[in-house]
């Protein structure tokens, strides 16, 4: 090891986003692990407060602080590191670091960059100097060409030939790429592609061929070889974050999967990585001609599924390799092997992709050469039957696997199979249902057919299961057979006796048939040498194999805990909730229980197997959670630290008399259940916006006879408002209210009064037997109307009565003590004027759960499970609530993957990510906040739309600081003549539908605009607009967009108040 | 998939498997050992070092490519390391009868059946490999039962049915290397220099290697006095079973010592030739059979990841002093290979020609015929 190093600057990847998610809170946190392991003194610099990295002791100084080339400047100046690990942060901190590389200031400070050279990271990044590169070895690229205008792309088109692939070079995720079929297609992608990046490639179509994927490790002695040879299901020309993949490679000979891990090798050594990369190929198995794609000289969303499909911590291993480790010097983390041994596997995975097309409109629901998924999942198993089905049910969209999804069919099953969208996988069960054989399926999706006829063995299994009549009449060898096959009970009771409803009971019978022939699943621990070296890892998954029925898992006499984990990251559930269940485990385990995790996600740290006693990586379903029931025969399992997948599984897990611990599902039921839980307020006389259970027609409208518009619509147990929308007539009500009905047939839906102009507070809580134990009261800078999970909020509350401050705990208090809480919770308030409203109320952690607990330096999660458990707990004096500082959390969008999607915010929740930064005041910290999530101080012009009176008034105190500033200020019409009435200097602009030299569209492709501030009149009209041109626009060519007016002025005033010198640079433990 | 018939493993410790048959439909008997490559099977099935063993892969899903057609390149196969499957049965998981490989012109059940040879699927592999890690490489055998109805528990005791049709078969005991080596001399390839390949059950790829490099093989059987031939150096070929049966080739190997020409053991190799030099053999536990195996040059930091597949190893305490063990297992210590400190007499226990398994150590090959060129 280098033992000049002393002291480590690692930068984090900031606020998640599409095609940047969590997996770098694991790799992070590994190499924080690492360092500490080493004794070496860790700075990271992280706004993403959700994260387990920026967790207490993980690193020894944490920030806070927007992941750029000024903020890093500062903190190395403050913090003088010997060294700076770039690899670990994504795209983020890549780009970054080759900034600050390239200006000088790493030399500047004497910052030596750890790992793989800055030029050998830049050989991967730029196209030409990669191709130049990988010629000198013959290793194969595709034929493409580096252009920096749309002039010289037209030309390398022509020459190339159609169709063309485009990509944009330092880019994450593949964003602005695309194949383009003609050149009109081609024009308009580049012209786009131009505005994100100054060079772009025009690149051969390799469509249809094989897309291979490796992990390599190297060290400085030269040492190298690949992890886990992964495949995509789907073939190239789909983005590989949008693919299904699985390992090992299934579909190559031994020699062509020979052929190109030599190739990966005299790569990495010749372009000198040292740590760990990735490397893409297209293969054509036929011709065993291969081009590589990409490289990425960093820890990727690969590298991650990779690691947890192998058990080989190779972000651990990376950041030794950085420290000056060889390979043979370092043991693999927590187990008694060397890293110095290529990982066998003796089970398969497959990794699919989680996409939330629904949340956004106008976005279109073909994927392709361009990342638009917000998560995945990793199922292991045995045969591909068996991982497939896990893994479509684990997606969480509803899917109890390949077959027996009753809902979906397809219109146009050629077009469904021809034209890759996020359901195809249901087109080809559709199509089998439908007569298509395994070679029409493979024309049209060109998919291997070794994968379609595995999936024909489900579809054609699912038809001798709907044979038998009787769950009970099921003989043995076909449950056995059907089990193998991945089938759930669920499936098995639907094909066999076709109930209505949630299938409870006959999914409980299917279990105890099951039981009674001694068909259970068998517990696999994953060694990473196949199963040769009987090493004692901890990480586990079911599948079904042998027949001997388990005996219950007792070690070490211990009790155990289980706690449920949040599965794959979506919108409305991320990073935050893995914050929370591995907070939980810890303190479970801290206070001797053999603490039980369960969660899938390979993007999570939850699942790294080192933070439990046991980790099942396996589905959060009724079934499989009894599963692990039954062998563990737990104290009591924790629902309320993994948001709402463990939360809907209260009532189900209480009525097989399963302990949870803490606040008890029928307490849970009623909170959830609206019409239980407004019955409830009513009686305890606590305000409430009008509501009515819905559940005729008629219903509805003598209720909006009563209250009339605008409405909201909902129906019960949802997260982040999926199916929740405001209506504001009587059309839009009955539309809606069909697809609301549609989510789920389980619950009722209800409508309510929508108030406009109103505050909303958030309050978060841990009780004990219903008395409040500590508690966060924060408030968003928006109005009601924009989803509590796109606000930003403020902690403490700033701008709120004291009366109504008072309030809101008193009525807090009274839940609490009405449902018994015992546990975390957290209530939604409405306020306007000292009116306060309950809105909603959920009995566990809510996604604020880390910022509030951070910001407070107090663990809510802590406490909340101590108290679970029973175990003594501190409980926070006053004073603790009396903060000198201010955090504040703001959301991370990412429209700019989401083509056509409309970048307007409502009760919907469309954020994909959030950061929390905390400064001396408001202003400090909400410019901190939204620089992180991308935002730039503008440097001239500035644009402005801002739609109705209200916030055109809302707009006005900010404007006039702008004025005063001297910025350029362009203004449409009506708000022109607002600006100059009030003595406001602007530039008038015209509309995109209207002639006029100051056309706002041509302006912002000239991009003349460095912030657009668009405020949409009236949040439901969502078509194609003069306004959605604007912020389309805004997206399209990169320019900052705000569309709230009060967001908007919290940031003008801050920028405009505060030089970004003043901003102070202190770490968490500063504050 | 057509229905397959019922078989069972039974383990000479009295542990009964019970699978399908995808292969040849007759009893097999042998050493049950377990290989954790997750590809490759067309090239294990023919390395002749598998004579006399039931071969088991942890890797649960098999056949999923298919087996390539017999083709041939200067009169050496292009998919297949001998001319036929060597292993006396095989064992996996999940059988992919459909497979996908454009190349692909059979099933691998097809093939096995037409050698003649046994494939059990349905077999929790993963307890199989747990037994045998824990009590060590045991005999097995394959055996069919009448059509009638069985209890589906796979877990049953030896005594619990009868079957006196075949016998556990210790391939120990058999001189196997001289039923796979070739019955007479080969030759391949045009080169000026010539590098006799002593036939200890040679995989195809270490003559391909060969060749490649320039050099013309003279193949010779296991007990073939090559001394006597016109040759520049010798590389001896891995090969099945106990090396102690090979009296004849030490013997020839010895004679060769007293020379000067560059001589290089593989795998089988290195045992004979440490045996030539002194040194002992001894049986493994288990055996290091996968693609995986990783090992330090002594006395440097230069490690590989190499591909293994034996079951004996040498006890280099007893090497005489003109020799030094020259490679370590970085897993448990044993013998990697040992060289000659003054001659050009190496060898190593891994198989620098792969196929499968990573090519970290090809440069073996550039190195011997380096040496033979300059020598």
């Amino acid at each position: 090891m280098d033992q000049s190093i002393k002291k480590v600057i690692l930068l984090g990847s900031g606020a998640l986003k599409i095609g940047q998610a969590g997996e770098f809170d694991y790799s992070g946190s590994q190499a924080l692990k690492a360092m500490r392991e080493e004794g070496i003194e860790t700075v990271l610099i992280n706004p993403n407060i959700a994260t387990i990295q920026t967790s207490e002791g993980v690193a020894d100084k944490v920030y806070f602080l927007p992941i750029t080339p000024y903020f890093v400047e500062k903190v190395i100046q403050k913090e003088k590191p010997d060294g700076i690990l770039l690899a670990f942060g994504g795209q983020t901190a890549l780009n970054c670091g080759t900034e600050l590389y390239q200006s000088g200031t790493l030399e500047k400070y004497n910052v030596k960059v750890l790992g793989t050279s800055v030029d050998a990271i830049m050989i991967t990044e730029d196209r030409d100097l990669f191709v130049k590169k990988l010629d000198e070895i013959d290793a194969k690229t595709p034929q493409s060409r580096a252009v920096e205008s749309l002039e010289e792309a037209l030309e390398a088109a022509n020459e190339i030939g159609f169709p063309i692939m485009l990509r944009s070079a330092y880019a994450l995720g593949g964003q602005g790429s695309g194949i383009c079929e003609n050149e009109k297609e081609f024009t308009e992608l580049c012209k786009s592609a131009l505005s994100f990046s100054n060079q772009i490639l025009i690149e051969e179509s390799l469509k249809g061929w094989k897309e291979i994927e490796f992990e390599v490790i190297r060290d400085k002695n030269d040492h190298c070889f690949t992890v886990v040879p992964m495949e995509n299901f789907d073939p190239l020309g789909i983005h590989t974050g949008e693919s299904i993949v699985v390992a090992p490679i299934i579909t190559l000979r031994q020699d062509q999967i020979e052929l190109l891990e030599d190739v990966a090798r005299r790569v990495v050594r010749h372009i000198g990585i040292v740590g760990e990369c990735n490397i893409q190929y297209a293969f054509n198995a036929e011709t065993n001609d291969y081009r590589i794609i990409e490289i990425n000289a960093r820890l990727s969303r690969s590298s991650a599924l990779a690691s947890k499909a192998s058990g080989y911590p190779l972000a651990f291993v990376a950041t030794k390799l950085a420290l000056g480790y060889t390979l043979d010097q370092i043991g693999e983390m927590g187990t008694p092997n060397s890293a110095y041994t290529a990982p066998k596997v003796d089970y398969m995975i497959v990794k699919i992709p989680r996409w939330d097309l629904n949340k956004f409109y106008g976005v279109s629901h073909e994927i392709g050469s361009s990342m638009k998924s917000v998560g995945e999942v990793m199922s292991i198993g045995q045969s591909f039957e068996e991982v497939i089905q896990k893994g479509l049910r684990m997606i969480g969209q509803g899917m109890h696997g390949f077959v027996g999804n009753r809902e979906i069919t397809f219109d146009d099953v050629e077009e469904s199979l021809s034209k890759p969208t996020d359901l195809r996988i249901f087109a080809i069960a559709d199509a089998f249902e439908k007569g298509y054989s395994v070679e029409k399926i493979e024309e049209l999706t060109k998919i291997d057919p070794w994968f379609l006829g595995k999936l024909e063995n489900i579809y054609n299994y699912s038809k001798v299961i709907s044979s038998y009549n009787k769950i009970e009449d099921l003989p043995e060898d076909v449950l056995r057979e059907a089990k193998r096959l991945g089938f759930s009970d669920f499936q098995i009771a639907r094909f066999i006796e076709e109930p209505e409803g949630n299938m409870e009971t006959e999914q409980i019978r299917v279990r105890n048939h099951r039981k009674s022939l001694q068909i259970t699943p068998v517990i696999r621990r994953i060694y990473t040498v196949a199963s040769e070296h009987p090493d004692k890892t901890n990480y586990l998954y079911f599948t079904y194999g042998d027949v001997k029925p388990h005996t219950p898992y007792k070690e070490d006499g211990k009790e155990a805990v289980i706690v449920l984990g949040s599965g794959a990251y979506r919108i409305g559930s991320s990073v935050e909730f893995d914050w929370c269940s591995v907070n939980a485990v810890q303190t479970a385990r801290e206070l001797g229980y053999d603490s039980v995790m369960i969660n899938y996600n390979p993007e999570t740290v939850s699942t790294d197997y080192d933070m439990c006693d046991r980790l099942y990586f396996d589905e959060l379903t009724f079934e499989r959670v009894l599963d692990v029931i039954d062998v563990e025969n737990p104290k009591g399992v924790i629902l309320s630290v993994g948001g709402q997948i463990p939360n809907n599984l209260a009532m189900k897990l209480h009525r097989q008399d399963v302990p949870i611990l803490g606040t008890q599902p029928t307490s849970i039921d009623r909170a959830e259940n609206r019409h239980k839980f407004s019955g409830m307020l009513d009686d305890l006389g606590i305000d409430q916006p009008r509501w009515k259970e819905a559940s005729s027609v008629e219903e509805i409208d003598a209720f909006i006879d009563e209250v009339g518009f605008p409405l909201l619509i909902r129906p019960s147990y949802v997260l982040s408002g999926a199916a929740m929308n405001v209506c504001y007539d009587r059309d839009q009500m009955h539309t809606f209210l069909k697809m609301a009905v549609n989510v789920s047939k389980e619950y009722p839906v209800v409508i309510s009064s929508f108030m406009q102009n109103a505050k909303e507070i958030e309050f978060d809580a841990v009780a004990k037997e219903g008395e409040v134990v500590e508690y966060a009261i924060s408030e968003h800078v928006e109005f009601a109307g924009v989803h509590s999970g796109d606000a930003t909020l403020v902690f403490p509350a700033q701008k709120i009565y004291f009366e109504t401050m008072r309030r809101v705990k008193k009525i807090s208090k009274q839940i609490a003590k009405e449902l018994n809480i015992s546990g975390p919770f957290n209530i939604q308030y409405l306020a306007k004027n000292n009116d306060i409203k309950v809105i909603e109320c959920n009995l566990r952690a809510s996604r604020s759960f880390p910022f509030v607990s951070k910001v407070l330096k107090q663990n809510f999660i802590d406490t909340a499970t101590r108290i679970m458990l029973d175990a003594p707990y501190s409980k926070p004096d006053s004073s603790v609530f009396d903060l000198e500082y201010i955090g504040v959390k703001a959301s991370q969008f990412s429209f700019s993957r989401l083509q056509n999607a409309d970048p307007v915010l409502g009760v919907d929740m469309s954020s994909t990510g959030e950061v929390g930064c905390i400064g001396d005041d408001f202003s400090e910290a909400i410019l901190k906040s939204m620089l992180s999530v991308g935002y730039k101080i503008p440097k001239k012009a500035i644009l402005i739309s801002s739609g109705e009176m209200k916030s055109k008034v809302d707009l006005l105190d900010a404007c006039k600081l702008l004025g005063e500033r001297n910025y350029e200020l362009y203004a449409s019409h009506g708000t022109q003549k607002f600006l100059v009435d009030n003595g406001i200097k602007a530039t008038e602009v015209d509309w995109p539908d209207e002639d006029g030299e100051n056309n706002i569209l041509t302006m912002i492709a000239d991009k003349k605009f460095d912030l657009i501030i668009n405020i949409p009149k009236d949040v439901t009209r969502r078509e194609l607009t003069n306004g959605y041109n604007i912020r389309r626009g805004a997206i399209d060519y990169n320019i900052p967009l705000i569309t709230n007016a009060r967001l908007a002025s919290a940031f003008i005033t801050a920028f405009c108040t505060l030089d970004l010198d003043d901003v102070h640079i202190k770490s968490w433990d500063e504050y | 998939m057509q229905r397959l018939r019922l078989v069972r493993l039974i383990l000479e410790n009295g542990i009964v498997f019970q699978g399908k048959s995808f292969g040849a439909e007759r009893p097999a008997s042998g050493e049950v050992v377990f290989s954790t490559a997750m590809v490759g099977y067309p090239e294990s099935l023919t390395d002749p070092s598998y004579k006399g063993q039931i071969l088991s892969l942890t890797y649960p899903i098999i056949g999923n490519y298919g087996v390539p057609a017999k083709s041939e390149t200067d009169g050496i196969s292009d998919f297949f390391e001998s001319d036929r499957i060597h292993a006396s049965g095989l064992i996996v998981q999940d059988y992919s009868d459909d497979y996908s490989h454009w190349s692909g012109t059979e099933s691998l059940g097809e093939w096995l059946k037409r050698e003649n040879i046994p494939g059990i699927c349905g077999i929790d592999t993963r307890k199989l490999t747990k037994i045998l890690r824990e009590e060590g490489s045991l005999l097995g055998k394959i055996v069919f039962e009448e059509d009638h109805e069985t209890d589906e528990n796979s877990v049953f005791s030896a005594a619990d049915y009868n079957d006196d049709s075949t016998d556990f078969y210790n391939p120990e005991n058999d001189n196997l290397v001289a039923e796979v080596s070739c019955k007479e001399i080969i030759e391949y390839g045009k080169g000026d220099k010539k590098v006799v390949l002593i036939d200890c059950g040679t995989k195809l790829n270490i003559v391909r290697e060969l060749i490649k490099h320039g050099v013309s093989v003279i193949r010779v059987p296991w007990d073939y006095d090559f001394n006597t031939l016109d040759f520049n150096g010798v590389v001896i070929s891995n090969g099945p079973g106990n090396p102690n049966h090979c009296v004849a080739t030490i013997g020839n190997i010895r004679k060769a010592l007293n020379n000067e020409k560059p001589i290089f053991g593989i795998c089988m190799g290195n045992q004979l030739l440490a045996k030539a030099a002194g040194a002992i053999i001894y049986k493994l536990r288990y055996g290091h059979r996968s693609h995986n195996q990783p090992v330090r040059r002594i006395g440097s930091n230069q490690c590989f990841i190499t591909s293994q597949n034996h079951g004996y190893a040498v006890d280099e305490s007893c090497l005489s002093s003109d020799w030094e063990p020259w490679f370590v297992n970085m897993n448990d210590g044993t013998n990697e290979g040992i060289r000659h400190k003054t001659k050009p007499f190496y060898s190593v226990q891994f198989h620098p020609e792969a196929k499968g398994g990573p090519n970290d150590t090809r440069f073996f090959f550039d190195e011997f015929v380096k040496l033979i060129v300059n020598h």
